[in-house]
């Protein structure tokens, strides 16, 4: 079939007005008359508020209220944007007595305008009793100090989590005999990885803006990359039924997981169900880095081994994630550090895959594109390019020896077959494009200046396997155009684009027939959110379904208006003919509207959901040239290359993009991000002074290339472009590093001073 | 304090608080192209012009502003779709938040650089973050923009 649509360079249908600078955005939009609210939070790591006096605040002329641990619905809930039941245990109030890390909410304040808000959070005395808090992630478990010791803590299921440990989850997978799998190698090599919270640093902070509506119904409008979930957890939280909540999203200035969480949702609504007025709160950037989400902190260790030939027998990985003082994401964002790693090397290997993740008194950890599988690649590949260097191979080689077979069940991937994947090409194409053959594994640039280069390769998913769902509405309206409604969020990565050119291609009409809308969970079809790399493959498949379903109903409509078989009836988009007899037909204009008025009205709708029981891979081989001055450790990426297999790729122009920015924030993540902490436990880089992340200046121009291959069980034959993109840069730059200098580099960032350093020892 | 600012050519008599940064006087009156990323004047979405010059509106004084001539992204509407048109053929927008700025900041660079070369390019908008996009596909944008120099065709029509 030859695609219109599908496949094309299309742009984005939103792209003109976020260009032109319309008010699109959630901050954009508040009333005139809102309240302004803002949290005073925690100065400390951990503590019990041993008392609050708001009086002399509460009489700051302009504020509405100033709501403490005392005034809010004591309700366990997760913020976690998860499908019900979520793994993420309920472990926070919306205030607390307990604070558990700096930045912890400890009042609500509202009132007409920021300065009266201001002088009012001056004001508000609260006298702490200090504890002890658990900082370090490798002394949390069986700390003296115990995080969590609540008694009404809930978890829907066992997730191998003991809170009087603080321990969140824990859990092992395995198959076969690792231990003896090992001894049978020849070749095994050993190391602990270490990566670092990074933050999402989307440009738009977090923000949310509340109101009652005339029904009394809580509205709230944020900036969210899950309404649905944030719908469910805004009523459960302060114990609404769900039918009184209404969550809408509008444009989103980026959320790359961050916003899978609900941050600052809870504040105004709560305002709003107590004051009955408009409320807002828009987070500062300092707010947004420190109290927030981030992503998990972890240490992996891998053993690997293999026989001399290089077939890998062994695997054996145990990460220790630090959840951050509450639980969300954590049982979750730990399963994929072996789920999408070990996979690529598991087709005749024994493995097993433990782990544990930790409270500790830092700010919680959340959803940041890779989840988990980032961490994994990092430690994996790194183990996979040491084993190289022993059994005196090419890198590479040794990849293509062992990756998976289309055809095969992958045991350490959840057991699901491999339906498509082009990874061998993606390497081979990658290896062409940085010119492998001439500069692995240096080049010396001058005395003191030498070139490395290094690869990695990775895989992710296409969304989560039978438990992500999108379902999808379109309509035929009077003139012959369509609303294609979708609870998908589109949060600037283009799904809208993407999910109209599916259903353009589909019902055989111009991009401009197709109006978008979402996401408003008064009106939209359910969805689980976009997140997990699902909206493409799973939404996507609905969106085909149901205007497939949609075109049947439209050539048997027109079958009845032309009184012919419906079996004869052809739709070509502009009409419905008769095929035996074309000149017999009616415009699709005047049957739509014959279709939504007058007499025997048919308005014409299809629905449709879907869930896929699988959650097909996509692969990225990674290469990336670095320079390394000797003298100073200073290393720049100069090159790098991604090569991406996410099936047939729906729209080149935006998935070109997505696979840029994902790799500049890979290299972001290798080189600079760092959330640190002071021994008081206070985040000490929460400003883009601090916390750099990659400007134009310190990347190469990133490029990217796709070899596509055909996933059977998606829609057109895509999988999901958006997280594979972020994993390689940091086994890939560390190995460039490591062949330009002799030194590897276990523990992110890779900076001059570790590069320097390990040269001395 | 008194302030008279000229926005895109209107002329704002207002009253304003000493310490308003010009950022919220240009939201205050709709200008919502202006955006806010950090608080610490090291993103660049909030730029806008001061006598045709860019500058941080956030921590730009509004009343340092007084008696000045400010453009937004609104004042110079058509310039900015010819660009916005070279970013949104790359899909390089992505979530649009940090676009108003950068657009801003190129259309001065093209004012204030003659033939700039990529390394010209490249310091002139380094303080403009985008986290979306890995900054390739604006390059692609700046460059084919560069190449066809629309602005000409458009002075001369």
């Amino acid at each position: 079939m030859k695609l219109k649509f599908v496949n094309q360079p299309i742009p984005k249908l939103d792209g003109a007005a976020l260009t032109g600078g319309k008010g699109v955005y959630t901050e954009d939009m508040v009333p005139r008359d809102c309240l302004v609210v803002q949290v005073l939070r925690s100065p400390h790591a951990f503590a019990r508020i041993k008392s609050i006096r708001k009086d002399a605040a509460s009489r700051v002329p302009g504020i509405s209220c100033i709501l403490t641990w005392e005034d809010v619905p004591q309700i366990r809930y997760t913020l976690a944007g998860q499908s019900y039941p979520e793994p993420s245990p309920y472990d926070r109030y919306i205030l607390e007595r307990v604070v558990r890390y700096v930045g912890d909410p400890v009042a609500i304040v509202a009132g007409r305008d920021k300065d009266c808000v201001a002088k009012a959070m001056g004001m508000i005395q609260v006298k702490y009793d200090l504890l002890n808090p658990v900082l370090d992630f490798e002394q949390a478990l069986d700390h003296p100090s115990v995080i969590h010791p609540e008694e009404d803590y809930f978890h829907h299921y066992d997730i191998g989590g003991n809170p009087s440990r603080n321990l969140v989850a824990s859990g092992s997978d395995a198959h076969g005999d690792v231990e003896s799998a090992l001894e049978a190698c020849d070749v095994v090599v050993e190391g602990t990885y270490y990566t670092k919270a990074n933050a999402q640093a989307m440009m738009e902070t977090f923000r949310t803006y509340t109101y009652l509506d005339h029904n009394r119904r809580l509205n709230v409008v944020s900036s969210t990359q899950v309404p649905f979930h944030c719908r469910r957890t805004i009523a459960h939280a302060l114990g609404l039924p769900k039918g009184m909540v209404r969550v809408v999203k509008p444009r989103i200035g980026g959320g790359f997981g961050a916003k899978q969480t609900l941050v600052s949702e809870l504040f105004p609504a709560l305002v709003t169900l107590r004051t009955g007025k408009p409320a807002k709160i828009v987070y500062t950037r300092k707010e947004s880095f420190q109290a927030s989400n981030s992503r998990h902190q972890m240490r992996v260790h891998v053993k690997v081994g293999a026989m001399q030939d290089g077939t890998i027998k062994a695997v054996d990985m145990h990460a220790l994630s630090n959840a951050g003082a509450y639980g969300e994401h954590a049982s979750t964002t730990i399963g994929l550090v072996g789920h999408k790693s070990i996979p690529l090397y598991a087709r005749q290997a024994d493995f097993r895959f433990s782990w544990d993740v930790v409270y500790t008194n830092t700010m919680a950890a959340g959803a940041f594109r890779g989840y988990g599988a980032t961490q994994g690649c990092f430690a994996m590949e790194s183990a996979i390019n040491e084993l190289a260097v022993k059994l005196n191979m090419d890198p590479a080689q040794l990849r293509l020896k062992n990756l998976p077979q289309v055809g095969e069940t992958m045991p350490a991937y959840y057991n699901e077959p491999l339906t498509s994947c082009a990874l061998p090409q993606c390497i081979r194409r990658g290896m062409e494009l940085i010119g492998w053959q001439e500069k692995y594994p240096c080049v010396k640039v001058d005395d003191h200046r030498v070139r490395g280069i290094g690869m990695a390769v990775t895989m992710q998913g296409s969304g989560i396997s039978a438990v992500d769902t999108g379902a999808v509405t379109i309509k035929l309206n009077d003139d012959g155009y369509y609303t294609l409604m979708i609870g998908a969020t589109d949060m600037g990565t283009g799904c809208d684009t993407i999910l109209a050119q599916m259903a353009a291609e589909i019902l055989d009409c111009p991009m401009e027939r197709i109006t978008v809308d979402g996401v408003d969970t008064d009106h939209s079809p359910f969805d689980t959110g976009s997140y997990a790399s699902s909206t493409t493959y799973v939404t996507g498949t609905a969106v085909v379904k149901a205007c497939t379903q949609l075109k049947e109903q439209i050539a048997a409509e027109g079958a009845r208006r032309l009184n012919i078989h419906p079996e004869r009836a052809e739709f070509d988009g502009d009409k419905v003919y008769d095929r035996t007899h074309p000149e017999t037909s009616i415009t699709l204009c005047k049957l739509a509207q014959s279709l939504v008025a007058g007499v025997g009205p048919q308005w014409l709708t299809a629905t449709a959901s879907h869930c896929s029981p699988t959650s097909p891979p996509p692969f990225m081989a990674g290469f990336a040239e670095v320079e390394v001055d000797l003298e100073t450790g200073e290393t720049k990426v100069v090159d790098y290359v991604g090569v991406v297999d996410c099936g047939t790729v729906v729209n080149k122009n935006l998935a070109r993009v997505q696979a840029e920015g994902g790799i500049a924030q890979g290299i972001g993540m290798a080189l600079l991000e760092d959330i640190n902490y002071d021994p008081k436990g206070q985040m000490v880089n929460s400003t883009f002074m601090q916390y750099k992340i990659p400007c134009r200046t310190d990347l190469p121009e990133i490029r990217v290339d796709f070899e596509e291959s055909y996933e059977p069980n998606g829609p057109f034959g895509a999988k999901s472009i958006g997280e594979v993109v972020i994993n390689t840069p940091s086994p890939a730059i560390a190995h460039a590093v490591y062949n330009a200098t002799g030194v590897r580099v276990h523990s992110l960032p890779i900076t001059a001073e570790k590069i320097l350093m390990g040269r001395e020892d | 304090m008194k302030v008279k600012i000229t926005v895109n050519g209107m002329l704002y008599n207002k009253h304003i608080p000493n310490d308003m940064m010009l950022l919220e006087f240009l939201r205050k009156y709709g200008y919502v192209s202006v955006k806010r990323g950090c608080d610490t004047s090291n993103c660049g979405l909030c730029t806008v012009w001061v006598e045709g010059k860019p500058v941080l509106s956030c921590s730009y004084p509004a009343a340092r502003a007084d008696g000045k001539q400010i453009t937004t992204l609104e004042g110079v509407k058509e310039e900015a779709a010819s660009f916005g048109r070279y970013m949104t053929a790359q899909g390089a927008e992505q979530c649009g938040y940090c676009s108003p700025g950068f657009i801003m900041a190129v259309l001065a660079m093209r004012r204030e650089l003659t033939d700039p070369t990529e390394e010209e390019i490249s310091q002139y908008l380094a303080g403009n973050l985008c986290r979306c996009s890995g900054y390739a596909g604006q390059t692609r944008a700046l460059r084919a923009w560069l190449k066809d120099k629309p602005w000409e065709k458009e002075g001369q029509a």
